[in-house]
């Protein structure tokens, strides 16, 4: 039990900076959507953490943490929904097929 | 004090509520008769309800300071739950079409539980409230933006809107959770919150993803990428809807989060606004120009619109009750106008599946009346004085150089006129162009008539009548 606060800090930006630069560089949509889920986990670990170490004496951090959960649980169900449309409609699920409507 | 006075509180949500909860119901349990009268039945239900939601109610603060009414968050409600109304009325069509009809009972529903997400958003006194009202807000949304499912472009959009409003979401959040770690000792209220605000490093940090997550809601410049393609890929209705409704609530959430929590820093930020609001109303404006198609055209339009808006958060920021006052009129007037302009649109596109600009020449000749209304929206969109939108620029003008931002001001009074040439070039293309086969002569269906009638009575009188917006600056604080 003696792992400072920091090292979680770190790894919850690394983490966000990975999803930011992979929801950027990558074609697959499904990918996308997992580097969305690194950016919402990233944020899950600040609040956990923070709450843990800040202020033990309350659960605000932790009743957050859940809400993200149940939240981005709901939001990948209607991401791959439209993934799968997206699929129907042109028979691929790269980002650079998304190009009917440009500029 | 007992929960269930404290639910009284909540009055519109529980209204919208309830509506949602019945709605389903009816859809999955009514018989034919019933199901033939299902637009009416909603908008009917819908119409009553705001007028119970737009009376006076008590206002304070419910569950421990998780939701907070004042009298302008009421005001602001009812100027959403008026939008929706003048949707709904126009996407009568639309929602009836080959396409849609055997599910059109979602399209009610589906808005209405957006609505609600925006009414917890705009009287959320935490930061969980808000997060839970900003979602409810945009997944049903992306759900109506990917409604046609058997065309392309609604998907793509559909695609686009899901992936960026997930980003931006996980944006703010990270800005949330910073705050908590920075300023979160007593939980995430923002009474709480605010009085431990110092603007050290890590809060500034944190007020800078806050920011640029709820500025895609806004679609300001340099997060507006996906506005217009979403715009353009929607249908017609829901674009209406994203334009003004949900992009109004986004801004109200700001100016209530600016008035609860962010205003004791005001003059940390004040500047990343300013820059905001020039790279938005100008970049907004030069992509506008060389736009052919009418609701790309709009998209663009309406994200050099958000620039104005926010230049009434200037006065906000500093607490004068003039930037609330010129907000909350300038979005009445910008709604009443930008919601005719689609109802337009959408005729047209019900009925001749026309959407280029060029397709809009010579409209005068076979469409007079829908013709002048368009052109009274547009007047009204790009500033020209007897119309109300006139009136909405000059406070929000006033309101910035109040507190001294004379070249901001100016900045921006430069591209009102450059608004002005793009505005312009659509009646020109109604009144001036040839065109051999222009559109035919169409009937327009009666809702969208009413609807049209009210856009019209409010781009006419919210100007002049004085009282309107005298009767807001009493609210604002």
């Amino acid at each position: 039990m003696n792992i400072p606060m920091s090292f979680y800090i770190i790894l919850s930006l690394i983490m966000f900076f990975c999803g930011v630069y992979g929801f950027i560089t990558r074609k697959n949509l499904i990918a996308m959507l997992m580097s969305l889920e690194l950016i919402l986990n990233a944020v899950n670990i600040n609040f956990a953490v923070f709450n843990r170490f800040l202020f033990p004496g309350q659960m605000e951090g932790m009743f957050f943490t859940i809400f993200i959960i149940g939240v981005a649980a709901a939001e990948t169900a209607l991401a791959i929904a439209i993934i799968i449309n997206v699929f129907r409609s042109v028979d691929k699920i790269e980002a650079d097929e998304l190009k009917k409507m440009k500029y | 004090m007992n929960y269930l006075e404290q639910v009284t509180y909540m009055k519109p949500e529980m209204l919208l509520l309830a509506q949602v909860v019945l709605l389903i119901l009816l859809d999955l349990f009514s018989g034919k008769t019933i199901k033939k009268q299902f637009d009416n039945i909603a908008c009917g239900l819908f119409i009553v309800c705001s007028v119970i939601s737009a009376l006076p109610a008590n206002t304070g603060e419910a569950f421990g300071g998780m939701f907070t009414t004042t009298s302008m968050t009421q005001i602001v409600k009812v100027i959403l739950n008026l939008g929706t109304i003048l949707v709904f009325l126009q996407a009568r069509v639309w929602a009836n079409n080959e396409q849609t009809k055997h599910k059109r009972s979602e399209i009610y529903i589906l808005t209405l539980s957006t609505l609600m997400g925006m009414n917890l958003m705009i009287s959320a006194g935490h930061f969980l409230l808000f997060y839970l009202g900003l979602e409810l807000a945009s997944l049903p949304l992306t759900t109506l933006i990917a409604y046609n499912k058997y065309e392309e472009t609604s998907i793509e959009a559909g695609a686009k809107f899901v992936l960026i409003a997930a980003f931006s979401s996980g944006m703010m959040l990270f800005g949330i959770s910073l705050f908590y770690g920075a300023v979160g000792a007593e939980g995430l209220y923002f009474d709480s919150m605010s009085k431990l605000l110092s603007a050290t490093p890590l809060q500034l940090l944190a007020l800078v993803f806050f920011l640029s997550g709820l500025a895609f809601k806004i679609s300001l410049v340099p997060f507006h990428l996906w506005t217009a393609d979403v715009y353009q890929g929607a249908p017609t209705n829901v674009s209406a809807y994203l334009s003004v409704i949900s992009k109004g609530a986004a801004v109200f959430a700001l100016m209530f989060l600016t008035l609860k929590l962010f205003g004791n820093i005001f003059e940390y930020w004040q500047y990343i606004v300013a820059a905001l609001i020039v790279l938005t109303i100008t970049v907004g404006n030069l992509f506008a120009m060389r736009q052919t198609n009418v609701k790309r055209f709009l998209g663009f339009s309406s994200i050099s619109q958000a620039g104005y808006i926010m230049l009434g958060m200037m006065g906000i920021g500093t607490g004068d009750p003039m930037g609330m006052t010129s907000v909350v009129f300038y979005l009445l007037v910008y709604l009443v106008s930008n919601i005719g302009i689609f109802a337009v649109v959408s005729v047209i596109e019900n009925n001749s599946n026309k959407l280029t600009i060029s397709d809009y020449n010579g409209l005068y000749k076979t469409n007079p009346y829908l013709s002048i209304a368009m052109m009274l929206f547009l007047f009204s969109l790009g500033g020209i004085p007897p119309f109300a939108g006139f009136f909405s620029k000059f406070f929000v003008f006033m309101s910035a150089a109040n507190d001294g931002w004379y070249v901001l001001d100016f900045i921006a009074l430069i591209n009102t006129v450059i608004s002005l040439y793009y505005y312009l070039l659509i009646v020109k293309a109604m009144f001036i162009n040839e065109n051999e086969n222009p559109i035919a002569a169409i009937k327009t269906d009666g809702a969208s008539k009413i609807g049209l009638a009210v856009c019209l009575a409010g781009t006419l009188a919210l100007g002049v009548f004085s009282g309107v917006y005298t009767g807001l600056s009493q609210f604002a604080y």
